[in-house]
């Protein structure tokens, strides 16, 4: 009973900090709250006269709303690079970022489950996938994995930060023993939900472009990178609006991180460039589109020319010491390293999958603004999600919410 | 609707004369029903138009699924789709306990329920698949006026359904093509095409990257040949592998079937196939009334909606009823002979015993039932 009424508390407390605020806090908020607005309108009009409002077609049927959920399971499986050191390896470092990193891939998740609905054909008979009162094609499909290990994830995200901001706001210390098994097993967790992201297209024969066993493990090196490197920006953005103190040692330590991770990256990269077009076969033809464009059709050329030289940049910049512990040049190589790859790992995988068909049709596809729209929706909740768990944590972190006996 | 309840309807016993409904129509599951309505001495037609124009009035011009189940709605209460399991739920519930709401409309709410929340037609009994169909059957009446019959015939013994295409025959007429559209009730809207004719350039081999799938000239064009793709039903299908919610499955006599109810839209099937088999209704299905074959089958030509995949079926309608396939008797070169491979004398046997037949994409290890040949 008492745990019962600390938290109701608890809530109270939390709903009232994220109420309030400063006013640019609330013209955040405000205009996430018009986006989302916006983006439930535009998922409105789609419901309405189907997925053919999108830009997608029999020939490329997965488009911006997969993309976007295969980057996001990677940021959010970039959580565990701050958890691992914390929980399991005890580097003090990285205790007030890991919070905020196990904030972000909830928020991550939500959006990915939210974009994997958005692409759904029939989302009022989504139940049948629900296991016991649907039937759960496990383990033949990959998409029920991935539907385990996603809320599985998400349920641990929830829990272990949960548990230990439970206890800090009572005024006592989190118990080891409680938290450690989870923070452990959502180690592990969290490779396996991106291998098995990776997984759901590497499993296709059908698609060459995809069909490549290094996909899984290039997925988790810019996922790697890509994640970590978000986390240092709103790492620096809370630093500068919260008096919640992260430390340049933190940061640093996860731009290390970020590095390593990048430079894998792009060393997979050469490697699956260099299967491509040293010898290229039939197969080859989706990275030739990708990269080159196929019988004057080019729609992705100004994309992946964009992430490419971000990527190489970024990466080579992070490389030298002097100039990623300049915090401004970090900053600049994160976020062009983050737009690099989720255009990589989102419009340059999924697109050019399906690009040429089964029979070497070319047609090209092009989102649509009612598409983009419910993309930014889904965004502006992500961000509207984490907005309210960091607000909450930090305001226990910092001792300002407390249980009042 | 319970399911020994035959008023409407008989199985596919291929009637086609108008079923006696004068009577109370609602099934013993409503409460209210009054008693039997003054409409016993109107004609069985007259009855049908007069409960139409009162019940649904203006939806009768709709097209497709439309027809069946999808009420019109205004961007305004777009939002109610977000729930629409619910919504339909509660306005079943509220209609069937409603003491005001008439008789038809009550057993619209129950079918609605029913269809809503039935099961996956896979693991249905026979009794269920009878079930489904006679409320299917009997919503179409409700709504339109018109009787349609469908099957829910299960996969014979001793069948395994096997094509094969004679590409020195094929001609590119797409009669193929038309036929199959016709049939098989595919949205005129989006041209939905199950079969696609490649023409190929003579000399330049089996090169589907430089053929035309989608060529509009006279045809057999000089210089050119013609090979038609389309679903290959094959014994080992990655479609049916990835499902999440095995709403696509092989039957037993080799048919990969979609259950239009079941599928939940993913498309993962869809970037599965190997052999461009599968088409996704990327808006509602039109079909115009006057074109509808309503000679229909659960698995294969009946309405669909929008939101969900669908496919050849060898037009399981037709091929299990001892038919060949529409675009087998539309063929006009005799290109296309469909059979059963189980039975030692059939002409598939003779073809794949006699011919070098060879099928596309082997070495991907699918199985297709569709085999290739030439004179």
């Amino acid at each position: 009973m008492k745990r019962l009424k600390v938290f109701g508390s608890l809530v109270k407390d939390s709903l009232d900090t994220i109420t309030h605020g400063s006013k640019k806090y609330h013209l955040w908020m405000a205009l996430l709250t018009f986006v989302m607005l916006a983006g439930m309108y535009c998922y409105s009009i789609q419901l309405e006269h189907g997925l053919s409002v999108t830009g997608m077609t029999d020939r490329v049927s997965w488009g911006l709303y997969i993309s976007n959920f295969t980057f996001l399971v990677g940021v959010a499986a970039a959580a565990v690079m701050l958890v691992m050191p914390t929980y399991v390896l005890k580097d003090i470092d990285f205790k007030q970022a890991v919070l905020i990193g196990e904030g972000l891939a909830v928020a991550a998740l939500i959006m990915c489950l939210a974009f994997v609905i958005a692409d759904m054909g029939g989302p009022s008979v989504l139940w049948h996938m629900i296991p016991g009162i649907g039937v759960f094609n496990f383990p033949n499909s990959m998409l029920t994995w991935d539907v385990l290990v996603l809320n599985g994830y998400l349920f641990l995200n929830i829990t272990i930060p949960f548990y230990i901001l439970f206890r800090h706001y009572q005024g006592k210390e989190a118990k080891r023993s409680v938290y450690i098994p989870g923070a452990i097993l959502s180690v592990f967790w969290a490779v396996a939900i991106h291998l098995v992201t990776a997984f759901l297209y590497q499993g296709l024969q059908a698609r060459p472009f995809w069909n490549n066993a290094l996909l899984g493990p290039r997925f988790l090196a810019s996922a790697f990178a890509a994640g970590p490197a978000l986390i240092i920006l709103v790492l620096a953005i809370i630093r500068s609006f919260t008096e919640f103190k992260i430390q340049d040692k933190t940061i640093k330590k996860i731009a290390m991180v970020v590095t390593v991770a990048a430079q894998i990256n792009l060393i997979m990269l050469i490697s699956e460039l260099f299967k491509e077009f040293y010898a290229p076969t039939h197969h080859s033809e989706s990275a030739y589109y990708l990269f080159f464009g196929l019988d004057g059709k080019d729609a992705l050329l100004p994309w992946i020319w964009t992430a490419i030289p971000l990527n190489v940049l970024a990466t080579v910049l992070l490389t030298f010491h002097k100039l990623r512990n300049n915090f401004k040049v970090l900053f600049f190589c994160c976020f062009i390293l983050f737009v690099a790859i989720w255009i990589e790992k989102g419009f340059g995988l999924i697109v050019p999958g399906f690009i040429p068909g089964p029979y070497g049709k070319i047609a090209e596809y092009m989102p649509t603004g009612i598409e983009i729209g419910v993309t930014l929706g889904i965004w502006a909740l992500g961000a509207f999600v984490f907005t309210i768990l960091a607000k909450t944590a930090i305001g226990i972190e910092l001792g300002k919410l407390r249980y009042k006996k | 609707m319970s399911n020994n309840n035959k008023k409407w309807f008989s199985l596919n016993l291929g009637r086609k004369e108008k079923t006696s409904s004068g009577s109370c129509s609602c099934g013993k599951t409503s409460g209210g029903c009054g008693s039997s309505s003054d409409s016993h001495h109107m004609t069985d037609e007259a009855f049908n138009e007069a409960a139409i124009h009162a019940s649904i009035g203006e939806e009768r011009t709709k097209d497709g699924f439309e027809q069946v189940f999808d009420v019109k709605m205004d961007r305004r209460s777009a939002f109610k789709k977000l729930t629409a399991s619910l919504l339909i739920g509660a306005g079943a519930v509220s209609t069937s306990c409603s003491v005001i709401s008439g008789d038809e409309s009550k057993e619209k709410a129950q079918i609605d329920w029913e269809e809503q929340f039935k099961g996956n037609y896979k693991l249905m009994t026979d009794k269920e698949k009878e079930g489904t169909v006679d409320r299917l059957v009997r919503s179409y009446q409700l709504r339109t006026g018109k009787n349609i019959s469908m099957s829910s015939k299960n996969a014979e013994e001793d069948v395994l359904f096997g094509y094969a295409f004679n590409i020195s025959k094929c001609q590119g007429y797409m009669d193929c093509v038309n036929a199959c559209v016709e049939e098989n009730n595919q949205d005129r809207n989006s041209q939905m095409q199950y079969i696609r004719i490649h023409e190929m350039k003579d000399g330049k081999g089996f090169n589907f990257n430089e053929a035309d799938d989608n060529y509009y000239h006279e045809v057999p064009a000089e210089g050119h040949f013609y090979m038609g793709t389309q679903c290959f039903h094959c014994d080992n299908p990655p479609c049916v592998e990835v499902c999440p919610v095995q709403a696509t499955w092989r039957e037993d006599d080799g048919l990969v079937v979609v259950d239009y109810d079941w599928c939940v839209g993913c498309r993962y099937c869809m970037a599965a196939c190997p052999y461009d088999g599968r088409r996704f209704n990327w808006s509602k299905p039109e079909v115009p009334e006057a074109e509808i074959n309503h000679n229909q089958h659960y698995l294969g030509n009946r309405m669909r909606k929008k939101g969900v995949m669908e496919k050849c079926t060898f037009c399981v309608q037709r091929s299990r009823a001892g038919k060949n396939p529409a675009c087998v008797e539309a063929c006009p070169t005799g290109a296309r002979i469909f059979g059963n491979l189980l039975d030692p004398d059939s002409t598939i046997r003779w073809v794949l015993e006699n011919k070098k037949v060879f099928r596309l994409k082997e070495d991907l290890g699918t199985e297709p039932k569709f085999w290739y040949f030439m004179d």
